[in-house]
């Protein structure tokens, strides 16, 4: 089966056609801020660092960055640097230049001042918009697809309906030869061995516990038992019994595939099948990581309801209750509460989510699209100096 | 107006089922999966969200949810009877 998306030079294909303008500071996230503003198809990551980073935080930043330079949705990138900066801009554009896509950079400091810059950005930015214009979206196999999938904002309905039919949708992936990625480690803590049960190898299975107990110890030196706070009794009083069951209502949204690889953070994956990336929970960084990571399209699993959304990536919106479903329909793209009303079966929901991830990655607009949410956000482990 | 669903069962391997409503002792529930339908009478008051047997689940036997065992029955459970922390417990590692 074929999606509608677009050829890249490097063989790649993406499911959207962006100019990326990319701070590689925080002090010229304002620059191309403006940069981008009123431009159709030219957007900006909001990114904060890029200065002051300490140790692998340093690789973090500047590897995350690359990542969404050189993404397939991704037509063309104007860097904006501000001159002083720790990540040298050039830096930024040798990454991204194994991509073959036109990379620019321009400096606040050298061109003179912010109003220059931003005269000079547009112009640019404009450029490349009429030649991404140009290109038009050809069929392209589900199998070079790669299907981020995430849960925020849960509640009793995440674990039990689109969790679950999140996860049959990501099966139809895996068979059509696609690629999905499961993330966000701290929620994994206590189905940790079921999901080591499922890996290809032995070797994959150790990385699985590795990465558990890594959060897990670095959790406990700040103070936070992740294990023993959960089931939180709020949980419990829900009906969630033990941790391994609140774990697996988590994991389940990726499918029951057996699991190919683990990668780190905004790591591209090189197997396809179900891969584990190694991220926090936190929504914004995990997102950031996966699309830097390669995803062109994300699902997004929310009980309670989440605006979230991606500069670059189209994220899909899924929810198993009805109220948040009627209460937030700016931000929710699947309503799933027909499950749970005994109407509609989980492969029949499966089924529309699978048939909704072709639509999107297509070019059909996401809700999180039309209400413009473009959030970024880069984990890193250590604090700024 | 058809009934509205009592429960719901995610995998088949599971031994419990989900209650999607506040079901009390004594009511007769019937749980669909896949067109194949159990009923039986519950013998423990099952609040909205939480779980109860299928089958009899042995002392020692795994609870299975999701496809998965989520925990270990700490005494004998009857099927129809509410199944939480008070006959469950977690099994870190799950055996790894």
């Amino acid at each position: 089966m074929n999606f509608q998306g677009y050829r890249r030079p490097d063989g790649k294909a993406g499911t959207r056609n962006y100019v990326l303008i990319i701070p590689s500071v925080g002090c010229s996230q304002g620059v191309a801020r403006e940069i981008a503003r009123g431009l159709k198809g030219v957007v900006y990551l909001p990114n904060i660092l890029g200065c002051g980073q300490v140790g692998e935080d340093r690789m973090l930043v500047k590897k995350t960055l690359v990542g969404f330079g050189t993404h397939p949705n991704v037509f063309s990138v104007l860097i904006v640097g501000n001159g002083c900066e720790q990540l040298v801009p050039q830096e930024i554009k040798e990454g991204i230049a194994p991509s073959r896509k036109r990379v620019e950079v321009i400096v606040t400091q050298d061109v003179g001042g912010t109003r220059k810059t931003v005269a000079l950005g547009k112009r640019i930015a404009k450029e490349m918009r009429e030649d991404a214009a140009k290109l038009n979206r050809e069929p392209i196999p589900l199998s070079e697809l790669i299907l981020g999938t995430e849960c925020g904002g849960s509640d009793y309905t995440s674990g039990l309906a689109s969790n679950p039919a999140v996860g049959a949708a990501c099966d139809m992936l895996v068979t059509e030869g696609g690629t999905v990625i499961l993330s966000e480690t701290p929620e994994l803590i206590g189905a940790e061995h079921i999901l080591a049960k499922r890996a290809r190898t032995s070797e994959i299975a150790t990385q699985v516990l590795g990465a558990v107990a890594w959060w897990e110890q670095k959790a406990m030196a700040a103070g936070e038992n992740i294990r023993k706070a959960n089931p939180a009794p709020g949980n419990i009083a829900g009906g969630i019994t033990t941790l391994e069951e609140k774990s697996l209502g988590c994991i389940y949204k990726a499918g029951t595939s057996s699991l190919e690889e683990v990668i780190p953070y905004a790591s591209h994956p090189t197997k396809k099948g179900l891969v584990y990336m190694d991220t926090p929970a936190h929504d914004i960084e995990q997102l950031t990581g996966m699309v830097a990571g390669g995803a062109q399209i994300v699902l997004f699993t929310t009980g309670r309801g989440t605006p979230l959304g991606s500069p670059i990536a189209p994220v899909i919106k899924i929810t198993g209750n009805r109220d948040t479903y009627s209460k937030m329909k700016d931000n929710m793209d699947l309503n799933l509460s027909k499950i749970l009303e005994g109407k509609e079966k989980m492969n029949s929901a499966g089924k529309r989510i699978f048939e909704e991830v072709i639509s999107v990655a297509s070019g059909k607009a996401t809700k999180a699209e039309k209400t413009g949410q473009r959030d970024f956000c880069i984990y890193k482990m250590s604090m700024n100096i | 107006v058809a009934r509205e669903t009592q429960a719901i069962i995610i995998n088949q391997k599971d031994n419990v089922a989900t209650a999607l409503m506040e079901l009390n002792a004594g009511t007769e529930v019937s749980v669909e999966f896949q067109g194949r339908v159990q009923k039986m009478t519950l013998l423990s008051d099952v609040p909205m969200g939480h779980k109860f047997a299928l089958q009899d689940i042995q002392e020692g036997e795994a609870v299975i949810k999701y496809g998965e065992s989520i925990g270990q029955s700490t005494v004998k459970i009857t099927r129809g009877e509410h199944v939480h922390v008070h006959n469950v417990v977690s099994q870190p590692g799950g055996g790894w």
